[in-house]
C-alpha cells in the first residue's frame, strides 16, 4: 500500500513538473525564438493583400460559374479561411472517395464552368487540395487560364506566359515536391502589369 | 526524377540517424551521458527516486500505468475547463465530456486521434498545456518499454528492468527536446507559425476579400509531434495545412522526424544486446516491408482519380490530385501518408479518403500489420520484437529445437506472451469494428457511401486499435457512440500490448544465457529476415484480408460510382451528416 501511494505521488509530481518543461517552457521559449528570428514567418507569412501561404477567394463566392475573369484562379477550395464574422474558419478537405458520385458531380460542373469562359481546365483547376486553403497552382494550371485573364484584361497572352514563368518557384532546393505559382503574387504582379 | 532524389536523401539521412542517433541512444540508456544532470538531478530529488533504485517489470508496469492514468485524469479535467483557463485568444468554451474523454485518452496512448478541429476547438493552453505535453511524454513512455524490453535481452538472470521515471525522464531530456526544438526552428524558418497573438484579419485590396487567417504556437509543435510519432496537429486539415507544412522541405524534414526514432532504435538495440548484426536484421525486414508499401502507394496515387476521369477530364498526368496539395504533388504526398501509417504517427498531408481506391489500401494495411515497418517511437521495436519471437518459436518448430534469440531460450510462457501482445490489435479492430457496422450509432458515421463508407469505418478502428490517428476523414467521430468505442480501441491498443511485453522483459532479464552451437537457430541472417516478413504478412494478412476485401479491394473491383448520403451543409462537408448509407447497407447479411 505504502509503495502505491508513493507511486500516486510520484505520478502527480512528475505530472506537474513535466507539463511545466515540456508543455509551457518549450511552447513559450520556441515562440520568442520564432518571434526574434522569423518574425514574419512565425506570424503566418503575411503580405498586404493577405498571406502568401493561404490560398484566397477570387470568384466572388460562385461555385457554378466563373465569374470573376480579371484573376488567375486558385484551386477551388471550399475557402474555408474566409469568414465574415471575424472568427477563424476551419481548415478541411473534402474528403469525397474516388468513386463518389458527388465528386463526379462536382468536378462536371467546374469542367463546364471553365468551358463557358474559354479554358480547358487542368485537373488541379477542378479538384479541391487537402487543405482547403492550398495557396498555389501549377505553372500549367496558370497557363491554362491566359485565354481567360487575357481577354478580361487586355494584356497578351505571350506577356502573361511570360508573367507566369517569372513567378514559377521549381521544386524547392530542385528536387522537393513539384513546381508552383503563388497565386496571390501572380496577381499581384498582373495587377502591377495593368 | 526529382522523387528518386527524395527517396534518396531521405535513406542518405536515416542511415546517418540509424548509426549515430542509434548509438546515442544507447549511451543515454546506459546512463553513460550527465550534460543535463543539472535538470536531471532536481527532477529525480522531487519524485523521490533515481537511476540507481532498479524495478521489477510489475513495479515498472504499474508506475507506467499510475502515470498514464494520471494524465489521462488531468488532460480531460484541463479540456473540460477549457473556458476559465488563460491564452485563449478566441474565447474557445469547455470541450464537451464524451470528447474530452476520447482526446485525453487520445494523446496519452500516442494515438493522436482526433475528432475535433484544433483551430476551432482548442485553446492555445489546451495545445501546449495538453497536447504538446502528451506528444512529448507518451512517446518517452514508448521508448521506455521499448529499453525496458533490451535490457530483458542483455541483462542476465536479473531481477529488474530498470526505472520507469528515470527512463522517462532521460528519453525527453535527452532525446526527444534537443531534437524537436532544433527541428522546430527550421520548421518556423520555412514558414510554419509560432504565436501566441490570435487569429489575423487580412483585408485584400485587388479582389476586395477579407480573410481571417487562424494561427498559433503550430511550428513547435510540427516537430515533437513528428519526432514523437504522434500525428496530432494543430490544425483540422493537420499536415497539409500551409501553415504547418509550408514547403517541399518541411515535407521531407516532417517525414524524417518520424521515422527517425524508431528506424534508430534499432541500432540502440544491436548495441545494447551487444550484437548490431541483430539490430540490422530487424531494420531489413521493417525496410523491404517499408518500401514495399511506399512503391505500391505512390504508384496507385500516380494513376487518375476515376472520378475526375468519369466527369471528362482527359488527363490527369500529375496522378490524383484530388485532396493534395500541389506544393507536394501526388508521389510526396504518397510517401508522406505511407510513412505515417507505417509508423504510429497517422498525420495526414493530402486526404487519404480520397485517396484511389486501392492508394487507400497502402496506408490502411500498413496499420493492419501491426505497425511494425518501422512503428511507433518504442513501440515499433517492441512490437516486431514480439515478432521476432514468434519468427524463432516458428524456425524452433521447423528444425525441432528448442527456440531462442540472443542466447536466451524462447519457452512457453515467452511465446504465450509474445501472442498475447500480437493478438490483442486484430481483436479489438475487428471486434469494435463488428459492433459499429452492426449498430445505428456506428452506420451513422461515413461520409461516402459503397464500399468506400466500410473502408472509414474500418480505417477509424485500426487507426485507433494500432495507436496511430490516421483517417479516412470523411467519417463523423465526434459522437458518443465513435468517441468512447474509440477511447477503449486505443487503450487496450496501448496498454495490452505493454503490460505483456514488459512481462516478457521480466522473465527474459531473469534467464541466463545459453552459448550458441552449430545447431542454434540463427537470427542474424536473411533467412531469418525473410522469416520475420512472412509472420508479419502472414498474420497481418490472414486476421484482415476478409475485412479489406470487402472495402479497398471491392471499390478498386467495381467500377460503380456510390452517392453520398445527406450531407449538413451548415456545419460543412467533413464536419457534420447524417447518414443512413443504403448502398452499403446491402453489403451486410
Amino acid at each position: 500500500m505504502r509503495s502505491l501511494f508513493s507511486n500516486v505521488w510520484r505520478a502527480v509530481a512528475a505530472i506537474v513538473v513535466m507539463t511545466l518543461i515540456f508543455g509551457f517552457a518549450y511552447a513559450l521559449a520556441g515562440t520568442g525564438v520564432a518571434q526574434l528570428f522569423f518574425r514574419h514567418q512565425a506570424n503566418g507569412s503575411l503580405t498586404a493583400n493577405g498571406s502568401t501561404l493561404i490560398g484566397q477567394n477570387w470568384n466572388g463566392y460562385s461555385t457554378t460559374k466563373i465569374l470573376d475573369h480579371q484573376w488567375f484562379h486558385g484551386r477551388p477550395d471550399a475557402d474555408n479561411p474566409l469568414s465574415a464574422t471575424g472568427k477563424a474558419g476551419t481548415s478541411a478537405a473534402a474528403n469525397l472517395g474516388p468513386r463518389s458520385t458527388v465528386l463526379v458531380h462536382d468536378v462536371k460542373a467546374l469542367v463546364k464552368a471553365w468551358h463557358a469562359v474559354g479554358v480547358i481546365p487542368t485537373p488541379d483547376l477542378v479538384t479541391t487540395s487537402g487543405s482547403g486553403l492550398d495557396p498555389d497552382i501549377t505553372p500549367a494550371d496558370a497557363v491554362a487560364q491566359i485565354p481567360m485573364v487575357s481577354k478580361a484584361t487586355g494584356v497578351s497572352p505571350p506577356r502573361l506566359r511570360a508573367l507566369i514563368a517569372k513567378e514559377t518557384h521549381g521544386p524547392q532546393l530542385g528536387f522537393l515536391g513539384s513546381s508552383y505559382v503563388v497565386v496571390l503574387t501572380l496577381n499581384e504582379a498582373l495587377a502591377k502589369l495593368r | 526524377m526529382t522523387y528518386f532524389w527524395t527517396i534518396a536523401v531521405l535513406v542518405i539521412a536515416l542511415g546517418l540517424a540509424w548509426r549515430y542517433l542509434g548509438s546515442y541512444m544507447a549511451a543515454v540508456f546506459e546512463t553513460r551521458l550527465h550534460f543535463f544532470r543539472f535538470i536531471e538531478r532536481p527532477i529525480y530529488a522531487i519524485l523521490g527516486t533515481g537511476p540507481d533504485r532498479e524495478q521489477t517489470w510489475k513495479r515498472y508496469a504499474t508506475s507506467l500505468i499510475i502515470f498514464s492514468g494520471g494524465f489521462i485524469g488531468i488532460d480531460y479535467l484541463l479540456l473540460r475547463i477549457q473556458g476559465l483557463l488563460p491564452l485563449n485568444p478566441q474565447h474557445l468554451g469547455a470541450v464537451g465530456p464524451a470528447l474530452s474523454f476520447n482526446t485525453s485518452v487520445s494523446f496519452v496512448t500516442n494515438t493522436n486521434w482526433q475528432n475535433y478541429a484544433g483551430e476551432s476547438t482548442m485553446s492555445y493552453f489546451s495545445q501546449i498545456g495538453v497536447l504538446t505535453v502528451q506528444q512529448f511524454v507518451s512517446a518517452a513512455v514508448g521508448i521506455a518499454v521499448a529499453i525496458a524490453l533490451v535490457r530483458g535481452f542483455s541483462r542476465k538472470g536479473s531481477g529488474t528492468i530498470g526505472n520507469f521515471w528515470v527512463d522517462v525522464t532521460r528519453g525527453l531530456l535527452y532525446i526527444l527536446l534537443p531534437i524537436a526544438f532544433l527541428a522546430g526552428i527550421v520548421l518556423v524558418g520555412q514558414g510554419a507559425v509560432q504565436t501566441l497573438a490570435g487569429p489575423a484579419t487580412v483585408h485584400d485590396a485587388l479582389n476586395g476579400v477579407t480573410q481571417t487567417i487562424a494561427r498559433g504556437p503550430a511550428g513547435f509543435m510540427g516537430s515533437i509531434m513528428q519526432l514523437g510519432t504522434n500525428g496530432g496537429g494543430f490544425f483540422n486539415a493537420d499536415l497539409a495545412h500551409p501553415l504547418e507544412n509550408p514547403t517541399g522541405l518541411t515535407n521531407l524534414l516532417y517525414v524524417f522526424l518520424t521515422l527517425s526514432i524508431p528506424v534508430s532504435l534499432t541500432y540502440t538495440f544491436g548495441k545494447m544486446v551487444g550484437s548490431v548484426r541483430h539490430g540490422a536484421a530487424l531494420l531489413a525486414a521493417m525496410a523491404i516491408i517499408f518500401g514495399a508499401w511506399v512503391g505500391f502507394t505512390s504508384y496507385a496515387e500516380h494513376q487518375p482519380n476515376p472520378a475526375v476521369a468519369a466527369a471528362g477530364v482527359a488527363s490527369q498526368p500529375a496522378g490524383n490530385m484530388e485532396g493534395k496539395e500541389v506544393r507536394f504533388g501526388d508521389t510526396s504526398s504518397a510517401l508522406f501518408n505511407v510513412s505515417m501509417t507505417q509508423t504510429s504517427d497517422g498525420a495526414v498531408n493530402s486526404a487519404n479518403d480520397s485517396y484511389n481506391p486501392i492508394g487507400g489500401f497502402g496506408p490502411l494495411s500498413g496499420m493492419m500489420m501491426g505497425e511494425v515497418s518501422p512503428g511507433g517511437v518504442g513501440s515499433g521495436l517492441y512490437t516486431i520484437l514480439l515478432f521476432a519471437i514468434l519468427a524463432v518459436f516458428i524456425g524452433g518448430l521447423m528444425i525441432g529445437r528448442t527456440p531462442e534469440y540472443l542466447g536466451k531460450k524462447i519457452q512457453a510462457r515467452e511465446v504465450k506472451l509474445a501472442g498475447l501482445g500480437i493478438l490483442v490489435m486484430p481483436i479489438t479492430v475487428l471486434v469494435i469494428t463488428g459492433i459499429a457496422v452492426s449498430i445505428h450509432a456506428g452506420r451513422a458515421g461515413p461520409l461516402n457511401g459503397g464500399p468506400h463508407g466500410f473502408s472509414e469505418i474500418l480505417y477509424a478502428f485500426t487507426s485507433q486499435g494500432n495507436n496511430n490517428g490516421s483517417a479516412f476523414a470523411g467519417l463523423t467521430g465526434n459522437h458518443a457512440f465513435y468517441n468512447v468505442a474509440g477511447a477503449v480501441a486505443m487503450l487496450l491498443g496501448r496498454f495490452a500490448i505493454i503490460v505483456p511485453s514488459l512481462a516478457l522483459a521480466g522473465t527474459l532479464a531473469a534467464k541466463k544465457v545459453v552459448a550458441a552451437s552449430a545447431g542454434t537457430f540463427r537470427t542474424d541472417n536473411t533467412m531469418f529476415v525473410g522469416l520475420l516478413i512472412g509472420v508479419i504478412v502472414i498474420v497481418g494478412g490472414l486476421t484482415f484480408f476478409p475485412a479489406v476485401a470487402l472495402g479497398p479491394i471491392a471499390e478498386q473491383l467495381s467500377h460503380k460510382f456510390y452517392s453520398v448520403v445527406t450531407v449538413l451543409p451548415v456545419i460543412g462537408q467533413s464536419l457534420g451528416h447524417l447518414a443512413t448509407p443504403a448502398s452499403w447497407r446491402a453489403l451486410l447479411p
